[in-house]
């Protein structure tokens, strides 16, 4: 993307992660994080199990955090947005600093609120340490993604109550809704082939894909369900991881470029 | 100097602005006339690139200004309502748009002149009405710039404190700086302006000398003739 400018990008990034430092919010959800793996670690002597809970956790509640952080630090930084459009500073700085601002402090909580735990019991000498990379990673992924999602929604309404609820929708639909059709087709179609269909269903759901994604190196087949089994079959583990990623990162870019885009065209 | 060509803006069905021509001279006091909703602000805004124009262009010092950005080194501006991050401090505030804008700035001279010291370790959610305007003056002077725009820049001052912006104001026209403001106070008008424009609907009403707009609307007192104007008498 030649339009950058990256010089004052990072400057807007480092003022927006000094905002976002003095948020109470950004400490909650560290404390959340980091209360809640000590007490599984600490109930949980298996750690494994505690990866295989984490994640349930991580891949409802990491989306639903940075949609909501998301919609309620875009319209609640307005005023600092309109401050800096006066500025000899480029839009596609000023609103990409904005969106590497938050994913960054979101993704810092997360890490430190969950990293310290796992270090604290000593993951590394488990075996299990690149199973909790995976986990992180792609709970990093689903921030970055969500945060990216909820600035595209709330660029497009100026009505704040508008932008809260079509973000927390968004979320709803690829947490919940999304497979429960997902499920009630297969049912209903059980006699055709649907392996291919169930492949290219998953690619559309950030949060399954990183379910696959995890579930693809935990090597669990009882816990992988029918689309890791179908990843498993047609791509092969290696393959599979491959593909999972690289749709992760096709749905950073492309929200974050659509959001880019609408910041560009807006009148404010 | 501002050179605006035939600007148009829409919102939807609204049309805001309906072909502006307008030069903006250096060394002179621009006054933007108008009643609420004539297009004041987003004549402004287009300068600024904040709002994007459905057509026309404008030109700071003999550059487009569509898909630059680098022009607004240009301006000092001062918005209608001060919006602020609320939970920096006013000098914490200062560092960061003289980071963000690579230069120094002369902060001290003008935080002395309007009685900022005080306020300088206050986080901005605290000032009062008053004190946030002389605060968003200060960030629309503090760069030296060919151009300042202020959009309602008395809005909530002190007597002192006015008395000392029209003096900052007069400084920096005979500086050669090309001044445009925006105002509902006539008497501000009268004393400072060199060119008025009047924006009616969208379109530009009168442009001239205030004394041209006197004589032209009749009224012994610059006030007479905008009443006259917004009562319909001059058809």
């Amino acid at each position: 993307m030649r339009t950058f400018y990256p010089a004052s990008m990072f400057k807007i990034l480092k003022y927006s992660l000094f905002d976002l430092t003095r948020s109470r919010w950004t400490y909650g959800y560290f404390l959340f994080y980091l209360i809640f793996t000590f007490g599984l670690l600490y109930f949980s002597n298996d750690v494994s199990k505690a990866i295989i809970s984490m994640m349930n956790i991580i891949l409802i509640l990491n989306p639903l955090i940075a949609t909501l952080f998301g919609a309620l630090y875009f319209y609640g930084s307005k005023e600092f947005a309109e401050l800096l459009l006066a500025l000899p500073l480029k839009r596609s700085s000023i609103f990409m600093g904005k969106y590497l601002g938050l994913s960054l402090s979101l993704s810092l909580s997360y890490l430190l609120g969950t990293g310290i735990p796992f270090l604290f019991y000593e993951i590394q000498a488990t075996g299990q340490a690149w199973n909790f990379l995976l986990l992180t990673v792609a709970g990093l992924f689903l921030t970055f993604i969500f945060t990216g999602l909820s600035f595209l929604v709330s660029i497009r309404f100026e009505n704040t109550i508008k932008g809260f609820g079509i973000s927390i929708f968004i979320w709803l639909f690829f947490a919940i809704i999304y497979d429960g059709i997902f499920l009630l087709t297969l049912l209903i179609f059980e006699q055709y082939p649907l392996d291919k269909y169930a492949l290219i269903m998953t690619l559309f759901n950030p949060i399954d894909l990183s379910r696959v994604l995890i579930m693809l190196k935990l090597d669990i087949s009882a816990l992988m369900g029918y689309t890791g089994a179908v990843f498993n079959k047609f791509l092969g583990t290696g393959l599979g991881m491959i593909v999972a990623f690289g749709s992760l990162v096709i749905w950073i870019v492309v929200p974050v470029f659509v959001f880019i885009r609408f910041a560009k065209k807006k009148d404010f | 100097m501002i050179i605006i060509d035939n600007l148009q803006k829409s919102f939807g069905r609204n049309e805001v602005l309906k072909g502006i021509n307008l030069n903006i001279r250096d060394g002179v006091i621009t006054a933007i006339l108008g009643p609420n909703g004539s297009g004041k602000t987003t004549l402004i805004k287009s300068i600024l690139g904040m709002v994007i124009p459905g057509d026309g262009s404008i030109e700071m010092n003999g550059k487009g200004i569509h898909n630059n950005w680098k022009y607004r080194n240009q301006i000092g501006y001062l918005p209608q309502i001060a919006r602020f991050p609320e939970n920096l401090k006013v000098k914490e505030l200062i560092r960061m748009i003289k980071d963000i804008r690579r230069t120094e700035g002369k902060e001290d001279p003008l935080a002395e002149m309007f009685d900022l010291k005080q306020a300088m370790d206050k986080p901005l959610r605290h000032l009062s009405g008053g004190t946030r305007q002389k605060v968003n003056i200060l960030l629309a002077f503090m760069f030296e710039s060919p151009n300042y725009i202020l959009d309602e820049p008395t809005a909530g001052l002190d007597p002192l404190s006015l008395i000392r912006f029209k003096e900052l104001l007069i400084a920096e026209k005979k500086n050669g700086k090309a001044i445009l403001l925006t105002t509902h106070i006539v008497s501000l008008v009268e004393e400072l302006a060199d060119d008025v424009i009047f924006l009616l609907e969208g379109n530009i009403f009168f442009s001239g000398s205030v004394e041209e707009l006197k004589s032209k609307y009749g009224g012994l007192k610059l006030e007479h003739s905008i009443a006259n104007i917004l009562s319909g008498q001059h058809v």
